[in-house]
């Protein structure tokens, strides 16, 4: 295999990794701290993209909907807490995954009923559009190259939130040990509560990213949804570098599974999981006895 | 297979007894499993439709329900199906396969339909098949699959009116022969469906000696495509098959052109959707060819007659797929008309050998495996004058004299006989 | 969580409801089994009873995992699908005899379960969850491939009808009331087996292994060996139900294996209530009842089976069986 292809591969890998991270970000940041299976994450991130299409169908800006998709779906998820988790805690862990899944197929069909079934075309910015030349054989779309970048800063400006500001500090404390944190006199349902929304505006944001690339329809989430999950357990609940790593190593490992055995793609994932999980039961940055 | 065929037996022989018994006590004895109903006669005759509603293939089974029901409001308006009105019964599969199976049964336990068409996808329309053979149903299938019209799972109640990969990659493959580059690459969809069209095209390519460079099998529902790129770049192929469907489609072509990888080569869609088009964008479809079975602007009486009357109701012109379930409907309820009577074996009689027009030209039931004969056509997306105006018929491919269908020996079970599921030959 | 025989025990049974409720908590298998023999009488029609004692099955072995031992599975497609085609494909390739192909059935899903489970056991909670999801994707995946066995993507076709064989004579079960009495046979005699071994000192060590953990283990029980067992005993009940789904469809798609069936049964057991006999069949017969009737009403009927979860969830945590239980208990300990 010429050596240009397999640069060529980790870069598409690295694309594809970029969404998983965004994803799981969102999710890894509200098990850790909520200790809440997420299933709706997956219909966020499908209305992240609706909401984009209908910023960009109305003001035809793509800049404008990359900050009205994850403000909108980062609302939402403000609501959904406070009305439909902040009554499940001190439950079985059960109890949130099951709500979720319920809110996910209404939130599926709510978009069925107001967007129909069918495709929504969705295109880049033109200034993103054009495809750079690589090697001189290959492409590689702009568009791409903007999301690797932008993410990274999202994830550089997660990660200053979290360890330099001092909300990021309580959060942190409440992923240790909410009961102490509560006992310091800090309103821990306010923390649970900014974080569901900036866990669930993460996943607009990668709804918003995705719509360029990917088709938009109402079960987009779907799939996405159980990949994620894989992801978050691969890097450890609750770990935000683990989220970023497992992310980039899902991507990476699958685009180069296509190179090998193409048929793989999509189970290679849970092959890495499974053979994790065996070596390393809680994950790769977790926890031990998180979420046992 | 014989405790199958006994089974198959049971079925027609209630049909015979249908046969001596009238139409009435029959289908008193089909919804005798409910309860038991008077006037039969007067009650609406019910017609299931198992579709995909939700999931991938939405957006086509959305149009095949529109299809079938206009069909049956034609239907309907002429007087019914022997004095009967038609009502359509449709269900949703969530393009699960046991689902579909389960509806089916469903539909005929409880609803007690007396026809069956609709399904979406080859593993959804042989299950249904399935429940329709064990219970003697007619089944118009209309969604394209090779298996259907095939050793074990044709038989004389399975119709297929949609087009199968087969003949559409003979159509496509040979027309691409002629006017494109010899080096051809093929992105497979993992699955029955992809692998027919990938095996089409190597075969109808042989007569034009192109040269394969290349196969990549991705998974079905793949939403990321980049990661196949690299490597087709590198086999620099003039002509890139996509061999997929429905949202497989839609995501190949539009990450295949924001990889720029139109600059180098010819995108072929061997079915070229316009509902995929239509969700992609007119960027993302450009200058991709493709095959269709029908296409709303063209040049062809009857089709005029059906995108009228479909756009007059749903307010859009018809797809494709709206185009199977609507002459799919037309030829199942004609056909019961013809026969004079609601049973498989004359209905059978009635179709087989038929040769009809009724939404896309020149149409004709081969006896030997109840596959319909049809044009294929050409396409070109092109950017759009109008809304729904995405494509461009640059040439039609006949089907006439089995053209593009495999022989009735290579479709048969047994090596060099011709497979007989039909009545006449 | 309390056993259903111990909150029933705590409150006196007060008026007929209440004496209805005991009954069937003291005899859950007669009652259940005098229940389904009129239920098919009474839906709308038996190919839905059928499916609902079937699903009803699957959820019972399920619940021996999450109620009775309390172990999440989100993998447990794996053993109602290996059940499933297990039983299509010795029905078409090896011998056309029905118990056999059932008898196969439950033994390969117990098998796979003991082999999945080796490697799953010792892992706990969402971690055990996602173990058992991984394997049962890659089940799917190995079933997706291997066309010849099981035919791909397109589903095992052609399993053929056959009657069933007793001493002496043979019983066509085409018929569907006929059929559903022979799901119903297999069902009772899970049931009863099933009553069985919970009341057995294994039942006794599995609820104090759900209950504590370390504390059964310095009891001296290995209690990694006996959540195995239960994730066996599961399995096999899963197989079962799988191999009476195939025979009931005459066809095994390929979605049977996928993780979408695992959600399902999961969300069945949940909405019907863990821990109990009743409230699979219950959870079963709701959803599957709700699917039917909603879905023949309108397209978009997963807006309203969403509603319904999660107002279970906020209103019936403990599942619908769960709920009535503790109603019952609450009016009868107000008349104590």
């Amino acid at each position: 295999m010429d050596l240009s292809v397999i640069v060529m591969q980790l870069f598409t890998g690295l694309s594809l990794g970029m969404l998983y991270v965004l994803l799981a970000l969102g999710l890894s940041i509200i098990f850790g701290l909520l200790t809440v299976v997420n299933f709706a994450h997956g219909a966020m991130y499908m209305w992240g993209a609706f909401i984009g299409v209908f910023t960009v169908t109305w003001t035809g800006s793509f800049w404008l909907a990359l900050i009205m998709a994850p403000l909108g779906v980062g609302m939402y998820g403000l609501i959904v807490e406070r009305w439909l988790i902040r009554p499940l805690y001190g439950r079985d862990i059960n109890y949130p995954l099951l709500l979720t899944f319920g809110l996910q197929l209404i939130m599926i069909e709510v978009t069925r009923i107001f967007f129909g079934t069918s495709d929504h075309p969705f295109n880049a910015p033109d200034i993103l559009s054009m495809p750079l030349e690589v090697m001189g054989i290959f492409y590689f779309p702009a568009y791409r190259v903007f999301l690797i970048i932008f993410t990274g800063v999202i994830c550089a400006v997660l990660w200053y939130f979290l360890e330099r500001t001092n909300l990021g500090l309580v959060i942190r404390a409440g992923t240790r040990d909410p009961l102490m944190v509560r006992a310091l006199g800090i309103d821990m349902n306010r923390i649970w509560w900014l974080v569901f929304g900036i866990g669930s505006a993460l996943a607009g944001l990668a709804g918003i990213l995705a719509a360029p690339i990917r088709s938009v329809y109402p079960e987009m989430g779907v799939a996405m949804l159980v990949e994620c999950f894989v992801v978050t357990v691969i890097g450890g609940m609750g770990s935000l570098p683990g989220a970023i790593v497992a992310g980039i190593l899902l991507g990476l490992v699958s685009s180069l599974t296509t190179l090998i055995y193409p048929q793989m793609a999509d189970i290679v994932i849970f092959l890495v999981m499974a053979v994790v999980l065996l070596v390393r039961p809680s994950g790769l940055f977790g926890k031990a006895g998180l979420l046992e | 297979m014989p405790k199958h065929q006994k089974g198959k037996g049971k079925g027609v022989s209630r049909r015979s007894f249908f046969k001596t018994t009238g139409v009435a006590a029959g289908a008193a004895a089909l919804g005798g499993f409910h309860f038991t109903r008077t006037a039969q006669a007067s009650k609406p005759l019910k017609l299931g439709c198992p579709l995909p509603l939700t999931g991938p293939y939405g957006t086509e089974a959305l149009d095949q329900k529109a299809g079938a029901q206009l069909a049956v409001d034609q239907i309907n308006a002429k007087g019914g199906v022997l004095g009967r009105k038609v009502e359509l019964v449709v269900r949703d599969t969530k393009l699960k396969a046991d689902e579909a199976s389960r509806r089916a049964k469903e539909l005929i336990e409880s609803v007690g339909v007396e026809l069956m068409t609709g399904c979406l996808s080859a593993s959804n329309q042989l299950a249904v098949n399935e429940q329709c053979k064990l219970a003697g149903i007619p089944y118009m299938s209309i969604s394209q699959a090779n298996e259907i019209t095939e050793r074990g799972d044709a038989s004389v109640y399975t119709w297929h009116e949609a087009l199968n990969p087969h003949q559409t990659t003979q159509a496509v493959g040979g027309w691409v022969g002629k006017n494109f580059g010899k080096r051809w690459y093929f992105l497979t969809s993992d699955y029955a469906f992809g692998w027919q069209l990938t095996d089409g095209l190597r075969r109808a390519g042989k007569a034009y000696g192109i040269m394969d460079v290349g196969e990549t099998k991705h998974p079905l529902g793949t939403s990321d495509f980049s990661s196949y790129f690299p490597r087709i770049m590198a086999a620099k192929p003039d002509v890139l098959f996509l061999d997929n469907f429905g949202k497989d489609q839609l995501n190949s072509v539009k990450q295949a052109t924001s990889f720029g990888m139109k600059k180098k080569m010819q995108l072929i869609c061997p079915v070229l959707l316009a509902s995929a088009r239509l969700g992609a964008g007119t960027k993302a479809y450009e200058g991709v060819k493709g095959g269709t079975s029908f296409y709303w602007q063209q040049d062809i009486p009857t089709a005029q007659a059906f995108t009228k009357a479909f756009w007059d109701k749903n307010g859009r012109p018809p797809i494709d797929y709206a185009g199977y379930a609507y002459g799919g409907v037309l030829e199942l309820l004609g056909g019961v008309n013809r026969a004079g009577k609601l049973a498989a074996l004359p209905l059978a009689k009635a179709l087989e050998g038929r040769k009809y027009d009724n939404y896309k030209g020149p149409q004709w039931w081969r006896p030997c495996d109840h596959q319909s004969q049809q044009d294929v056509f050409i396409l070109e997306s092109k950017p759009p004058k109008k809304k729904y105006d995405v494509f461009k018929i640059i040439d039609t491919v006949s089907g006439a004299n089995e053209a593009l269908m495999r022989t009735c020996v290579e479709v048969g079970a047994v090596k060099g006989k011709p497979m007989r599921v039909g009545l006449k030959k | 969580m309390q056993t259903q025989q111990a909150e029933v025990g705590a409150g006196a049974p007060g008026g007929a409801w209440d004496r209805v409720v005991d009954l069937v908590s003291r005899y859950p298998v007669t009652v259940i089994t005098i229940f389904f023999i009129i239920f098919p009488f009474v839906v709308p029609y038996k190919a839905l009873a059928t499916q609902i004692i079937i699903w009803g099955l699957f959820a019972l072995g399920y619940n021996v995992c999450l109620g009775y031992t309390g172990m999440l599975s989100f993998g447990h497609a794996a053993y109602f699908g290996v059940g499933a085609y297990t039983l299509g494909i010795v029905l078409i390739r090896l011998w056309e005899n029905l118990w056999f192909g059932l008898a196969c059935a439950t033994f390969m899903g117990a098998f796979t379960a003991l082999i999945l489970g080796f490697m799953c056991i010792k892992r706990k909670g969402i971690y055990f969850a996602l173990l058992t999801l991984a394997f049962a994707q890659l089940l799917y995946f190995l079933a997706f491939q291997w066309v010849d066995l099981t035919g791909g993507d397109n589903g095992l076709r052609h399993i053929p009808a056959v009657p069933l064989p007793l001493p002496g004579f043979t019983v066509d079960i085409q018929d569907p009331l006929r059929f559903y009495f022979l799901v119903l046979f297999f069902v009772v005699l899970a049931l009863m087996l099933l009553q069985r071994v919970l009341q057995s000192p294994f039942g006794r060590v599995l609820e104090a292994v759900r209950e504590n953990d370390p504390r059964a283990r310095s009891c001296g029980y290995e209690t990694t060996n006996v959540r195995w067992m239960a994730f066996i005993i599961s399995g096999a009940i899963s197989g079962l139900a799988g191999g009476l789904y195939a025979l009931y469809l005459h066809f095994v798609g390929i979605e049977t294996l996928y993780w979408v069936t695992s959600g399902q049964i999961l969300m069945i057991t949940l909405l019907g209530g863990m821990g109990s006999f009743i409230g699979p069949f219950i959870g079963a017969g709701v959803f599957l009842f709700l699917e039917d009737v909603l879905s023949a009403i309108t397209d978009n009927w997963m807006i309203f089976l969403g509603t319904i979860f999660i107002l279970c969830v906020l209103f019936f945590p403990e599942g619908i069986w769960g709920s009535v239980m503790k109603l019952v208990n609450r009016s009868a300990g107000k008349k104590g």
